[in-house]
C-alpha cells in the first residue's frame, strides 16, 4: 500500500474498506442476478452474449491464426511420414469409390425416372456458408465453438453445421459477424435422428462427453453397435440424412453414439442453409413476439 | 513532491496492466489449439491471474475488475452468465481474507493455497452448472482441468512475478 501522509487517513480507511465490502457483496448479488435473468429471459442474455462475442471476434480471429498454422504444420509433417501408406490406401479406396460412383450414377438415373413418374415434390435447395472456428472455449462444462461468420453472411439460428465427415452441431446464437455453434456433444444439444438401416427414430442428447446418447426410442426398438445414425429432418431444423455417427455401445446405461467428426480438429465449419425455418426459428420468433 | 501529469498517467497505465493481462489470458483461453481433448481441460488461466494479483497486489485487482473478467469469460465460453463471474468473485473473496497468511510465504505454500482455491472454484463451477441445467453434469473433465490449471500455475505466476518486478516496481 502507498503510505498516505494526510491526517484524515485513519478515518477514511475504515469507510473505504466498508465501501469495498459493500461493493463486493453487491457484485456477488449481481452475479446471482445474472444467473436468474439468464434463466428467465434467454433471448435478452443471448443478445448480450452475441454483442460481446461480436466485439471480440476480430481479436479472437487474429489470435486463432498462429495456432491454426501450427496445427497445419504438425499435420503436414505427420502426413509426410505416412505418405507411402496413405497413397496405397487411397489408391485402393479410389478403386472402391469408382465402383460406388457407377452404382450411384445408376441409382440416380433410376431415382430421377421414378420421381418423374410419381411427381415427387423436390427437396429444398441446400447452400453452404463456410466459416473459420475462432474460439474453442467451453472448458470442462460446455461444448461450443465460435465461428467467424454471422448475420451479414447469412447465418441464422438453428442451422446445422457439418464438415466433410458429418454433423458437428447447430447454430445456437448469431451476432452480426460471429455465431456460436453448440456441438452435438454439449449437454443442451438435442438432435432428431434415425437409425439409417431400420428407420427407428430417436433423439440424440449430448452429455458433455465424447459419446452422446440416444433417448426417446420407441418401445421394443432394437439397436445394435455399428448402426449408422443420421439426422431425421424432423422438426424442420436440419436437412434429413446428414451423417451423425455410429452406435458405439448398447448397455443398461443407454445407447452411446460415436460421432463421425472429432471436434478438436475442426478448423472450418460448413453451415447448411436449408431454406427451412424449423422449430428452433419459430421458437425464437414466439419469444420475440412476446410483449 | 508532486508528480507531473505524465508521471501520473504512466503510473495509471502500469496499474491497469494486471487487469489487462487477465483479460488477455481470458482471450488466450479461447484460442482453438486443435489438440485432441485439450479444449475441455485447458487451464483456467484467469483464475491463476486473479489469485496471483489478489495475493500480491490486491489494490490493482478490485472486485469490479474480477466481475468484468468473469463476465467476459462467461460470454465467450458459452456457459450460462454468472457462473464464472460468481466463481471468480468467491475465489477473490476467499483469497482476500487469507491474504495476510499467504503474503511473504514461500512459493510452495502459495501454490498450495492456489490448489485449495482452485479445487473450491472447480467444485462451485460444477455445482452451479449442474444446478442451472438441473442434471448432474459429467465432472471428470472438470477434475482434469483442475489438474492442468494446477500444473500451469508456477509458469503463469512466475511470468507475473517478472512483470511485477519490472513494470510495477518502476514507480
Amino acid at each position: 500500500m502507498k503510505d498516505n501522509p494526510r491526517p484524515f487517513s485513519h478515518i477514511a480507511a475504515p469507510i473505504k474498506s466498508a465501501a469495498q465490502r459493500f461493493a463486493y457483496v453487491g457484485l456477488i448479488v449481481a452475479a446471482f442476478g445474472l444467473m436468474m435473468v439468464g434463466k428467465a429471459d434467454v433471448v435478452l442474455m443471448e443478445r448480450f452474449r452475441t454483442q460481446i462475442s461480436d466485439a471480440f471476434a476480430p481479436i479472437l480471429d487474429i489470435l486463432s491464426r498462429p495456432a491454426a498454422t501450427a496445427a497445419d504444420a504438425v499435420r503436414q509433417v505427420k502426413e509426410l511420414a505416412s505418405l507411402r501408406e496413405e497413397n496405397a490406401r487411397l489408391r485402393e479406396e479410389n478403386t472402391r469409390l469408382l465402383q460406388w460412383q457407377s452404382a450411384a450414377r445408376k441409382l440416380d438415373a433410376e431415382n430421377e425416372a421414378l420421381r418423374g413418374l410419381l411427381n415427387v415434390v423436390p427437396d429444398a435447395e441446400v447452400s453452404y456458408i463456410t466459416a473459420r472456428v475462432v474460439a474453442d472455449s467451453g472448458g470442462a462444462f460446455a461444448r461450443s465453438l465460435l465461428l467467424a461468420a454471422g448475420q451479414r453472411d447469412g447465418v441464422r439460428r438453428g442451422q446445422a453445421v457439418i464438415t466433410g465427415g458429418g454433423l458437428v452441431g447447430r447454430i445456437a446464437d448469431v451476432g452480426n459477424r460471429s455465431a456460436r455453434m453448440l456441438l452435438i456433444t454439449d449437454l443442451n444439444s438435442r438432435i432428431p435422428v434415425v437409425i439409417e438401416s431400420t428407420r427407428i427414430r430417436a433423439i440424440m442428447a449430448g452429455n458433455n462427453t465424447d459419446r452422446p446418447h440416444l433417448i426417446h426410442l420407441p418401445p421394443g426398438a432394437e439397436v445394435t453397435p455399428g448402426d449408422r445414425v443420421v439426422t431425421s429432418g424432423h422438426g424442420g431444423a436440419f436437412p434429413p440424412g446428414l451423417g451423425v455417427g455410429v452406435v458405439a455401445a448398447v448397455s443398461e446405461a443407454g445407447i452411446a453414439v460415436r460421432p463421425f467428426v472429432e471436434t478438436d480438429e475442426l478448423e472450418y465449419g460448413r453451415i447448411v442453409d436449408y431454406g427451412l425455418r424449423g422449430i428452433l426459428q419459430s421458437d425464437i420468433m414466439s419469444h420475440e413476439n412476446q410483449p | 513532491m508532486r508528480r507531473s501529469l505524465w508521471q501520473r498517467l504512466d503510473a495509471l497505465a502500469r496499474h491497469l496492466t494486471p487487469f489487462g493481462l487477465t483479460v488477455v489470458l481470458v482471450l488466450l483461453g479461447q484460442v482453438p489449439f486443435h489438440l485432441p481433448g485439450f479444449a475441455q481441460v485447458a487451464p483456467m488461466l484467469p483464475l491463476i491471474a486473479i489469485y496471483h494479483w489478489t495475493v500480491y497486489r490486491p489494490e490493482l485487482m478490485p472486485a469490479v475488475a474480477v466481475f468484468l473478467v468473469g463476465l467476459l469469460q462467461d460470454a465467450l465460453s458459452g456457459l450460462p452468465f454468472g457462473v464464472n463471474t460468481l466463481v471468480y468473485l468467491i475465489a477473490y473473496g476467499v483469497v482476500l481474507t487469507q491474504r495476510s497468511f499467504l503474503v511473504g510465504k514461500s512459493f510452495p505454500i502459495v501454490w498450495f493455497g492456489f490448489a485449495l482455491v482452485g479445487a473450491a472454484a472447480t467444485l462451485v463451477a460444477w455445482g452451479l452448472v449442474s444446478a442451472i441445467s438441473a442434471t448432474v453434469v459429467e465432472g471428470r473433465a472438470g477434475f482434469f482441468q483442475y489438474l492442468v490449471t494446477l500444473g500451469g500455475f508456477p509458469l503463469v505466476s512466475w511470468l507475473f512475478a517478472r512483470w511485477q518486478h519490472s513494470i510495477l516496481k518502476a514507480e
